[in-house]
């Protein structure tokens, strides 16, 4: 019997070139493709390097270790002028991802409280959450950024005449001045005192919780929950003798001398680019909350839970599996969108290394490639995390 | 993102044309009708559009001077504003003929960016301005100062030395272009703005209260300014650096665009016959006519009248010539012979 069965596919008849199956052309024209790509690549790479020779343009990332001998407003790492271009580049970089981080964590709250808003029985909050959402997303963001700048600029007093808060924190168009804390002798116990208290409110949390699940009875978490954080870590300072001592800022000469301060460059773009992003996001949550069937509600006020217990426990977890992928989107643009920095001057990584560094060493290919990588990483990171939470929360089909 | 764009767009330039396919520059430029010249987005008294939307400046005047040694004809240039972050990749990618942008010579960007600079249209040197209510006299007296300037200067790291070599602190704001910066120090955001100071004289004139502003004795760099050109065009490179000197030899044999006429006919002195092309045939060797210091006399002026014209005492940046007037009077322009 299995003598006579045709193998029409699998069998390759012997007479037949090996060119006709279809496997072998399928790679074979797989691979001539591959290869013509690749020597593509490898001709605009020679022809660059060529041109650029023959131009006598340095060339190279040898430049990353020369100094690079200019200076930045704000830096979260130790840097001075004499510090090397490479480090230059990080400083950029970690201003960069301090207003996306900072940027996406006020966009989501402002957008969600909107992206409510729009679909809330009350006129007047509707209303307010219809025009924001309308008024901010029509306009260009570089605009709004210029918009903040100007204006928080132009409403905020000199160093000398700045809003003081207790004498401890001051407001003025240099930014916003707190004091600095520097840490003592004896810090390391205090922290570690501060982790182990976060560590047990997160058990008894989860405890909590299993408790009211089996049971029913409600445990007092928040205010249990903020003891252990505030008293445990008390205790701790008490014990080691306050080793966190604050440095206060003072006024000498131009500016402030000591403490920390928060340049109002990095307060209007994130301010600019957190509200602009927050009218698309505002958008996301209503069309997921609206993808939600009128029925869920139903069916949860008839369980007896109250609007807001409506909406927390029963619509925005349906919700977000249609909020996220869109949801991720916006955080890429609000990362890709901060690049607009240097148009008021704050220091990012295009401002600092696809600016300064640019124009100083000249190698523009070598300096672009870099910095169009790094935001390729950047947002490949972004939507490995989103993508891994959309999976997490999505629909489990049984 | 846009300059992100651009620059990578140079990259893909560099990538797919090959450099010695290209025609001499001087054919290209004759090819095409004009010269195209690379200036500032705006800088009073040396590359900025009028009231109705002329280019007028000592650079606009640089460039238009070669285009009437190339063409017989002032006329023929268009103008290309840049800011100071962008401007080495226009010359470099072959967007512009000249780069005539107030740009400060130095030796990284004389050898590693190809290209090559022609001469220095204006001696210069880094200043400061800072608000009159500061009641600050010296530079020296700028600790703790925020201080603004244009990101893609050398202006960033004559600052960095300066504060550095003087024990003082200072923050530093950088935008991307001069309105940017003039706007951020009218706004209260620094205490002083620091540029050039032909650069201060010029953006103090977009402050609200002009007098309000005043610029510090102290003169902390060298900054020759000066037009450029791409590397590997010598004949190019050769006419653009002769028509400054033919523009400074002008000025020292007293040939003006007034007297040029008159003295082209009448000149008894051989070395005005020979600048003026009545002797000799100085332009053959650059492959132009060789009236061209004549045209450009003629339709410019010499380098004074350049320079009074734009920078002036009589201009609103009331600039003395300083070191910018002749070596017979004290300066350091210095037109090599024509002979």
């Amino acid at each position: 019997m299995s003598d006579l069965v045709l193998e029409p596919v699998q069998g390759r008849s012997k007479s037949a070139s090996f060119i006709n199956d279809p496997n072998v052309r399928s790679i074979g024209l797989q691979l001539i493709a591959l290869i013509l790509v690749v020597l593509l690549g490898w001709m605009f790479v020679e022809n660059a390097r060529d041109n650029l020779a023959a131009q006598k343009i340095a060339t190279g990332f040898g430049f990353l270790d020369n100094t690079a001998g200019f200076g930045i407003s704000q830096t979260l790492i130790p840097y001075s002028e004499t510090s090397t271009y490479g480090r230059a580049f990080v400083v950029g970089l970690l201003n960069t991802i301090l207003v996306a981080v900072v940027g996406i964590f006020l966009a989501t709250i402002i957008g969600f409280l909107v992206g409510i808003g729009r679909l809330s029985k009350n006129f007047v909050v509707r209303l307010i959450s219809t025009t924001y959402v309308e008024v901010l997303r029509n306009l260009p963001p570089l605009f709004q950024i210029l918009f903040w700048y100007l204006a928080v600029l132009s409403a905020m007093p000199s160093p000398r005449q700045s809003i003081s808060i207790f004498g401890e924190v001051f407001i003025s168009n240099r930014g916003l001045i707190i004091p600095r804390p520097l840490f003592g002798e004896g810090t390391g116990l205090v922290l570690w005192a501060f982790g182990a208290a976060l560590l047990a409110v997160i058990l008894i949390g989860y405890w909590a919780r299993g408790r009211q699940e089996e049971t029913g009875r409600r445990f007092p978490m928040l205010w249990v929950g903020l003891g252990i954080l505030v008293l445990v870590p008390l205790a701790a300072m008490i014990f080691t003798g306050f080793p966190i001592t604050f440095e206060r800022p003072e006024l000498k000469g131009f500016n402030f001398a000591g403490g920390l301060r928060v340049i109002p460059e990095f307060v209007a773009l994130t301010v600019a680019l957190a509200t602009y992003t927050a009218a698309f996001i505002a958008e996301n949550v209503r069309s997921g909350i609206m993808a939600v069937s009128h029925g869920q509600t139903e069916a949860a006020h008839s369980l007896g839970l109250r609007n807001s217990q409506t909406l927390r426990l029963v619509v925005i977890p349906q919700a977000m599996r249609v909020i996220i992928p869109p949801l991720t989107n916006q955080y890429l643009n609000l990362t890709k969108n901060s690049s607009l920095a240097v148009g008021i001057g704050y220091p990012d990584l295009v401002a600092v290394f696809a600016g300064t560094s640019l124009n100083q060493t000249g190698q523009a290919i070598e300096i672009i490639a870099i910095t169009m990588g790094v935001y390729l990483v950047l947002s490949i990171l972004t939507s490995f995390v989103m993508n891994a939470y959309n999976k997490r929360i999505a629909l489990v089909e049984r | 993102m846009k300059r992100l764009l651009s620059t990578f767009a140079v990259a893909g330039a560099f990538g797919l044309c090959a450099v010695s396919a290209q025609a001499a520059k001087l054919d290209q430029v004759k090819s095409k009708g004009f010269i195209q010249c690379g200036v500032s987005q705006g800088l009073p008294g040396f590359s900025t559009p009028d009231d109705k939307g002329n280019w007028t400046g000592l650079d606009v005047d640089f460039c238009r001077a070669v285009a009437a040694a190339v063409f017989n004809d002032p006329t023929k240039v268009k103008f290309t504003p840049l800011s100071a972050k962008d401007r080495f990749t226009a010359l470099q990618s072959g967007d512009i003929d000249i780069l005539s942008r107030n740009t400060t010579w130095t030796i990284t960007r004389d050898t590693s960016l190809g290209l090559n600079f022609t001469g220095v249209t204006y001696y210069d040197g880094q200043g400061f301005m800072i608000r009159k209510d500061k009641k600050v006299n010296s530079a020296l007296e700028l600790s703790g100062a925020s201080v603004c300037t244009q990101t893609g200067t050398t202006t960033e790291q004559n600052l960095a030395d300066y504060f550095r070599a003087n024990n003082m602190t200072y923050e530093v704001i950088a935008f991307a272009t001069n309105d940017e910066v003039v706007k951020a120090y009218d706004a209260g955001r620094c205490d002083v703005l620091t540029t050039d100071r032909s650069g201060l004289a010029g953006e103090r004139l977009k402050l609200t209260n002009p007098d309000d502003h005043v610029v510090l004795p102290e003169i902390i760099s060298k900054e020759p300014l000066g037009p450029v050109v791409a590397h590997g065009d010598d004949q190019w490179f050769d006419i653009v650096k002769w028509v400054l000197f033919a523009q400074i030899n002008a000025e020292e044999l007293g040939v003006t665009s007034k007297n040029v006429d008159e003295q082209q006919k009448s000149a008894t002195n051989p070395e005005i016959k020979r600048l003026l092309g009545t002797e000799g045939k100085f332009g053959e060797g650059m492959g132009i006519g060789n009236d061209w210091a004549y045209q450009i006399v003629k339709s410019i002026g010499n380098y004074g009248e350049m320079y009074d014209r734009n920078v002036g005492p009589a201009t609103p940046l009331k600039l003395e010539r300083g070191a910018n007037a002749l070596w017979t009077k004290g300066g350091q322009q210095y037109g090599m012979p024509i002979r």
